[in-house]
């Protein structure tokens, strides 16, 4: 089994979760997915902590979240693919 | 693993049964608070639940008062109540309320008595009840006499990875063993609502479901000064990397693994359509939510935390479990079950729910708790809107 470092809920999902203390930018992640039990990879473009999200594509202003393979939030501030996502480029659609 | 068939409890008149044995004094208001908490101090083996209101409420809000109030003294894991309002009225009908489940309860009030004579008086009657609750015995009940309540608490993502889903896995493999299960904080399921409603095993439970959704949002919306930020989702969330309230409401439904509820309950409101998940409506924060469920009647509260939430209740224990490594490590006086070795994949799911099982019988039994033995009792009543 290799390393894990991010862990995805859903094939769907657009996010992962950081499950080591964090990564390093440049890193190369290890991914499980949880749906499926099925691997795969993604570089870091950022220094991110334990139970942050990290941007599985690129995104754009607009574009939807996607975690537990539902709708979690709207983009605000374009992403790029290995960033840090959080409350400083997603909002919420609620309230 | 072999899922064990009973746990020692106390068997009660109405034929429940407690995983505690507490005597409790119970004010009916604030200003009782006084005379409850100095019996308590003179009468060992009482407790007192001393909280902030019971004067002037008035309609859905003075329900919720008297409901609470008659549900915390019903609970199973109370032997015996005594109860003290400033005036009989209010305290009578308490006192009846509560007679109905058989148990010992007797109500005093303070009105033209002053607080030094019935303390006097409440202390003898709390004297006997004391020492009649101390000859109960453990016994053996079967697992089906545990009522399980679950909320979760300053939350992060792995709370939705690991630790919530441990919570659905336990409630998966106990549900079809005939216990009795409750899940609530309306607001936080903000986001995950329409998937919530589809778990309602009816009709009817599904739009008795989106009705009381509705109704907490329009609420929320009319109140709000903001878009909630730092409330929901809160500083702690946010520090933990959840980001919307939406994540964290499909974080926070895994806690039902995959089982659907048979009805909606208004808070405190006891069940009674027997075995099964029930949604009540509840506020998200802590200790006012586990405060309502122990009200309709749940003996046993499991407490997934992210971040690390302290609460415990004064008459149903709290059993804490996290995943996040640093909470485990950091506070691990708080914490009952770590499953932080989910994130690792040094531990599935299915172990998971084991180790929570096992853990949850352990505390029926009588292990006390994290937040017991820290000395945890928060009481908070919910109040619905201003009094009169």
């Amino acid at each position: 089994m290799a390393k894990t470092d991010i862990i995805i809920h859903d094939k769907k999902d657009n996010v992962g979760v950081i499950v080591i203390e964090k990564v390093a930018k440049g890193q190369d992640c290890g991914c499980w997915i949880m749906e499926d039990n099925s691997s795969s990879k993604v570089k870091s473009e950022a220094v991110i902590p334990l139970g942050h999200k990290i941007a599985l594509q690129d995104l754009k202003e607009g574009d939807t979240i996607i975690k537990y393979g539902h709708d979690i939030g709207k983009v605000v501030k374009s992403i790029k693919k290995g960033d840090h996502v959080h409350v400083h480029n997603v909002k919420t659609k609620k309230w | 693993m072999q899922i064990p068939k009973s746990f020692l409890g106390f068997k009660r008149e109405n034929g429940r049964a407690g995983t505690r044995n507490h005597v409790i004094i119970l004010p009916v208001d604030d200003i009782s608070n006084a005379c409850a908490e100095a019996v308590a101090n003179n009468i060992k083996g009482t407790i007192a639940l001393p909280h902030s209101y019971g004067r002037l409420q008035f309609g859905a809000d003075l329900e919720l008062h008297f409901r609470t109030m008659i549900g915390t003294g019903r609970n199973p894991n109370v032997a015996a109540v005594i109860v003290i309002g400033i005036e009989p009225k209010w305290t009578k009908k308490i006192v009846d309320a509560i007679a109905k489940t058989g148990k010992p309860v007797e109500g005093f009030s303070i009105e033209g008595v002053g607080d030094i004579d019935t303390i006097a008086k409440v202390s003898k009657k709390a004297q006997e009840f004391s020492m009649w609750a101390s000859e109960k015995q453990r016994e053996e009940c079967p697992i089906s006499d545990l009522w399980i309540s679950v909320k979760c608490g300053e939350s992060d993502t792995t709370s939705g990875l690991a630790s919530n889903p441990t919570v659905g896995n336990l409630m998966d493999k106990l549900e079809p063993l005939g216990v009795h299960l409750c899940f609530g904080e309306t607001s936080e399921l903000t986001g995950a609502e329409t998937v919530c409603a589809k778990r309602g095993k009816t009709k009817e439970a599904q739009d008795k479901f989106m009705k009381t959704w509705s109704s907490y949002n329009d609420f929320i919306l009319k109140e709000a000064t903001n878009d909630l930020s730092e409330s929901q989702p809160t500083a702690g969330n946010i520090a933990g990397g959840l980001t919307t309230i939406e994540e964290k409401a499909f974080g926070n439904f895994q806690k039902i693994g995959s089982r659907e509820f048979i009805d909606v309950l208004e808070p405190a409101e006891e069940p009674t359509k027997g075995k099964g998940l029930y949604f009540m409506d509840t506020s998200s924060a802590a200790a006012e939510c586990v405060t309502l469920q122990a009200a309709g009647g749940f003996n046993i509260h499991l407490f997934p935390t992210g971040q690390g939430n302290i609460i415990g209740n004064p008459i149903e224990p709290v059993i804490k479990l996290t995943a996040n490594p640093f909470t485990a490590k950091t506070m691990s006086e708080h914490i009952d079950v770590d499953v932080s070795k989910i994130l690792s994949r040094e531990m599935n799911l299915d172990q998971a729910g084991d180790e929570l099982i096992k853990s949850t019988i352990k505390v029926a039994n009588g292990r006390l708790t994290c937040a017991e033995a820290l000395g945890h009792k928060e009481f908070v009543m919910t109040k619905l809107y201003r009094s009169a």
